[in-house]
């Protein structure tokens, strides 16, 4: 079997191991109500830093706006769920249509935005991704959209100009945002998803495109001397992975009855939050993402029981595990031991 | 008809005429050199025929088409290849997958059938790595098919880069210092190798070189460039010979 078809089938079985230790857990009862409230977001924070990966590690590309992506992709599935409900009973089909929706969403954003920036060299799309996902949220903030008798009302930062009947309803009310989503996601749509998403992206960077990709981060003139369309490539894995980023929100604006466009969900630190994910697990290994992803998560959750310690203590776990993982001596030392191991393992078999 | 025409091409720097006047025509299948003291605009000349920077006047014609103004990428399309004086490799990727990069324009399939493992898939990825294997035999790299680029030893890494360059099929092949930083041994296996590539491929090579064997051991005809003007051009002995040339290289 080839070397990188073996790594794919190890993340996927990982990811189905994982699962099917919660659910047997879950089954047993011994899985806190606490607990079962994070498994969701474990799997949108792993779709949004296997797509940020793609850009970061893959591409070469700073980004530090994936949160505006990911709000991008929840409030067009939120708004195309809210949309359809009247007409579409199935839960399933309502969810895939919503996805579909708030992926394609969120790859037009990737792609108007590396328009003019992919076509420049250097640290631009971290500046512009950073200022895209900022104004993101004020502009969702002054939408309003509402139903009433006569139809669907839309205003644009004065509500005012919409009077609602009796039977009206707000379905996007500015900085309340929305409200009665149906919640669809589950940890299973959530596992699936994941399960998809590193299918193809593993396949993307194992293939003609993904080498195009990998040579421009590599060494950009002489993936120009070689007759790479720089342009083309970087667009291309820049909007793949905004688009994952839209599927991360899709799963979110499902897992809440609400949901508003606020600093703390889909503000600066998320975006930054998601990067750390992607440099802890390694630039360019998904299955260190989203290891990452879940580790990261379930941490603060753990460590509840230490209160007003427990982001002191997060932090230092935080910087010890990226020292262990990622500082010369520290890998010269697992190195060291893997080899170790081999020795003894070898030494066992003449035995 | 010439591989390549270039009729008085020339850039400025602002102020600074970097390369001016520069007339040059190379046959199919000869093995052209390109010399001159440093800073004389040697490599400018490669970065202006690659497309990297666009000449302030002047064209080139490769096999007869316009090809003044392009961009890097569709230069490489039309048919030159380079190499660079200091080795730009794809260091995350192994020798092999530096190869089939370059392969990319001549073997395809679209992103969504690599997405989907579709047929055609397997079928040019096969075919990509048979190509691939054969161009690195020739340059005796298959054995480290497997190493990162990065890993390689240096001779080695500047022939993965010729070999690089080998695999978009150009018509013209650009080297920008081959031996560079090699020893005698390795720059006469070098020598071999790009002739044995000229042969085989019936290929047409210009290239820059400071090692005066090397030129005259493999270069049919010379141009030597001088403050990125044309100080002599011609047979390589008979150029070599001449005492401005001399003078130019070693003052007087």
């Amino acid at each position: 079997m080839k070397k990188t078809t073996k790594q794919t089938l190890i993340t996927l079985g990982m990811v189905l191991a994982c699962y099917a230790v919660v659910e047997i857990l879950m089954a047993l009862g011994l899985v806190s109500s606490l607990m079962k409230g994070v498994l969701v977001p474990v799997c949108i924070y792993s779709l949004c830093a296997i797509g940020l990966n793609i850009c970061v590690g893959y591409l070469g590309e700073l980004s530090l706006g994936h949160a505006g992506f990911m709000c991008v992709g929840a409030f067009s599935g939120a708004l195309c769920t809210k949309f359809l409900e009247g007409f579409i009973h199935n839960k399933a089909i309502l969810f895939i249509i919503a996805l579909f929706v708030g992926v394609c969403m969120a790859a037009l954003f990737g792609f108007l935005i590396g328009i003019p920036v992919l076509r420049l060299n250097g640290d631009y799309l971290a500046i512009v991704t950073l200022a895209f996902g900022e104004i993101i949220k004020n502009i969702i903030n002054n939408i309003y959209i509402a139903k009433d008798g006569s139809g669907y009302r839309f205003a644009f930062i004065n509500s005012k100009t919409i009077e609602l009947g009796e039977e009206g309803t707000w379905i996007l009310n500015g900085p309340q945002g929305i409200s009665k989503i149906p919640r669809i996601s589950n940890f299973t749509i959530g596992i699936v998803l994941i399960l998809i998403v590193l299918v193809i992206s593993y396949n993307l960077v194992n293939s003609r495109t993904g080498r195009a990709i990998m040579s421009i981060r590599d060494n950009r003139i002489a993936a120009e001397s070689i007759g790479i369309n720089v342009t083309k490539y970087k667009m291309l894995a820049f909007v793949i992975s905004a688009a994952i980023a839209g599927a991360g929100g899709v799963l979110y604006a499902h897992n809440l009855s609400t949901i508003t466009a606020t600093p703390t969900n889909f503000g600066y630190n998320m975006s930054i939050m998601i990067l750390v994910f992607v440099v802890l697990g390694g630039m360019g290994s998904f299955r260190g993402s989203i290891i990452a992803a879940a580790l990261l998560t379930l941490l603060p959750e753990m460590l509840r029981g230490l209160s007003d310690y427990r982001m002191l203590i997060y932090s230092i776990v935080l910087i010890a595990m990226m020292l262990f993982n990622w500082a010369p001596k520290s890998r010269e030392w697992r190195d060291m031991m893997v080899e170790k191991f081999k020795e003894k393992r070898l030494k066992k078999e003449v035995d | 008809m010439a591989v390549l025409e270039v009729t008085n091409l020339g850039i400025s720097f602002g102020g600074l005429r970097a390369v001016d006047g520069f007339n040059v025509k190379i046959e199919e299948g000869q093995l052209y050199g390109l010399i001159g003291p440093n800073g004389a605009g040697k490599t400018t000349v490669f970065n202006l025929l690659t497309g990297v920077y666009k000449p302030t006047d002047g064209k080139i014609l490769l096999c007869g088409k316009d090809i003044t103004g392009k961009t890097t990428a569709e230069i490489n399309r039309e048919g030159i290849a380079r190499t660079f004086q200091n080795i730009r490799l794809f260091k995350g990727l192994t020798v092999l997958d530096n190869v089939k990069t370059a392969l990319m324009n001549k073997y395809k399939y679209s992103t969504l059938e690599g997405i989907l493992r579709l047929p055609k898939y397997r079928k040019v990825e096969k075919a990509m790595n048979e190509r691939a294997m054969e161009l690195l035999k020739i340059f005796e790299l298959d054995g480290q098919a497997d190493y990162l680029a990065s890993n390689l030893p240096y001779g080695k890494q500047r022939k993965l880069e010729i070999a690089r360059a080998m695999a978009t099929e150009p018509k013209l092949l650009l080297l920008d210092e081959p031996a560079a930083g090699m020893n005698p041994n390795e720059t006469e296996e070098l020598m071999n190798t790009i002739r044995f590539v000229r042969d085989t491929f019936n290929l047409t090579i210009l290239l820059i070189e400071h090692d005066m064997k090397l030129v005259s051991g493999i270069c049919e005809e010379i141009y030597v460039l001088n403050f990125g003007r044309e100080l002599a051009k011609g047979e390589t002995s008979e150029v070599l010979k001449n005492p401005e040339v001399i003078t130019a290289y070693l003052g007087e």
